[in-house]
């Protein structure tokens, strides 16, 4: 038998960006069980959640809020058939946190058919959560048949275009992003020429010792082109974002949790509260995944992410809905 | 001269009597429609992702994912409703040409129909 490496270490560092594929991979596999992955002067450190000391240290800060994602209201077949009582099991995971978070993000989704019921009966169980502040993006779920006017009507209050738009919270600058919305024949993603334009806009002016963390339902980095699972004209966008010393950039769209570092840039996707989806290549399509009833809920999950200003970077925090 | 007159009536009476005869067929496939091709929708992608149809074709695509699709053609000839499970979309094909079409809400799922 061989001897038995320090798997903790960094192997293969190809992109130097701290992060080896090993490491990556390790990452990926606590993700679904739930993680804490914290990037500290460009060094990934994960723990599970089974390691609740170091948690309890690295969850505080002056920012914390929650990321949701795909809560796919009306979806009703075999891999989840109730989606209410799964999104009402993330509320609850919510409001049992020991430091209340600041807002609720939900990246898109939201819906499955664009149903107004659908954003009724969402709403309605958001307002079960202690924290009643909750900022969205759209998903392509719920821009469905009428070009997006009804999310607007319902979410687009002081956004521009297809909703986009930015606020700051404790000194954090954050940026909801739409990339649902006119997609092209073969195509992935989009945000287009005119947010593009106001994103370069928007961040122009900030210091770039500001914590920027960019929302937006579809993956800004390219996770598997084959499957649609990335954004055509992404690149641009992280271009303008280059200078800042922490960008966080989170997702949802995949229905499973993944972290990438990039130099500044740390990129995470949420799990969905309704139903898995496979891994990457893994199943013939990207298709509701159908699992043991006893499985699904450790498939599901919410993201808890903390900003510690002497950190220089956001901790992020997947745990399931069991 | 008689016999001869009739025997042209008779030999016009056949032919026509031969006409109706032929007819019936030309019913048969009237009532049963144009010709009809099916183009299923599973695992995110169309099958056939190609078709080459005649013109007066009705092309019927289902959907069997869990997940819903749209058909929209590039040119916008033809455009379905938000297709949840196994609802369908028919499209008559007429006019010869080439459309490319795709799900516009997985763009990477395209399709082609190709009409003679």
């Amino acid at each position: 038998m061989p001897p038995q490496r320090n798997r903790d270490a960094i192997l293969f560092d190809h992109n130097r960006d701290g992060i080896d594929r090993r490491g990556f991979l390790k990452c990926m596999a606590w993700a679904g069980t739930g993680a804490l992955c914290v990037l500290e002067g460009g060094v990934l450190k994960s723990y599970g959640l089974d390691d609740p000391a170091h948690i309890a240290k690295e969850a505080r800060g002056e920012l914390s809020f929650v990321q949701i994602s795909d809560s796919h209201m009306g979806f009703n077949k075999p891999a989840n058939s109730d989606v209410i009582a799964t999104l009402k099991a993330a509320i609850a995971k919510i409001n049992a946190l020991p430091v209340p978070p600041e807002f609720i993000l939900h990246t898109g989704d939201i819906t499955h058919l664009s149903k107004p019921e659908e954003f009724d009966t969402v709403d309605q169980i958001l307002q079960s959560a202690s924290t009643k502040e909750v900022f969205f993006v759209p998903g392509e779920h719920d821009v469905l048949e009428d070009d997006g006017k009804q999310y607007l009507e319902r979410y687009g209050k002081n956004t521009k275009g297809a909703g986009w738009y930015s606020f700051d919270k404790k000194g954090v600058h954050l940026i909801g992003l739409v990339n649902v919305r006119n997609l092209k024949a073969g195509g992935m993603g989009s945000l287009g020429a005119e947010q593009l334009e106001w994103l370069e806009d928007d961040v122009k002016h900030l210091s770039k010792s500001t914590p920027v963390v960019v929302f937006a339902h579809m993956p800004l980095w390219n996770i598997y082109p084959e499957w649609g699972w990335g954004t055509d004209d992404s690149a641009q966008a992280l271009s303008y974002l280059k200078r800042f010393g922490s960008v966080t950039v989170l997702n949802g769209h995949i229905h499973q949790t993944m972290q990438k570092v990039e130099g500044n840039v740390t990129f995470h996707t949420a799990a969905s509260t309704a139903f898995p989806q496979p891994h990457p290549g893994a199943a013939a399509s990207p298709g509701p995944m159908k699992v043991p009833a006893e499985q699904l809920r450790g498939l599901l999950g919410v993201t808890d992410v903390n900003y510690v200003r002497k950190h220089h970077a956001l901790a992020l925090i997947d745990s399931t809905l069991e | 001269m008689t016999t001869r007159k009739s025997s042209w009536i008779l030999c016009v009476a056949a032919s026509m009597m031969l006409a109706l005869a032929a007819l019936p067929p030309v019913e048969k496939t009237m009532a049963a429609g144009p010709s009809t091709v099916d183009v299923k929708i599973d695992n995110f992608s169309f099958a056939p992702a190609t078709l080459t149809v005649k013109a007066g074709t009705q092309i019927t695509w289902t959907n069997g994912d869990d997940i819903p699709h749209t058909v929209v053609s590039d040119d916008h000839a033809f455009k379905s409703k938000v297709l949840d499970t196994d609802e369908k979309f028919t499209f008559m094909a007429s006019k010869a040409g080439t459309y490319s079409y795709f799900c516009s809400i997985h763009p990477k799922m395209t399709g082609k129909v190709v009409v003679e």
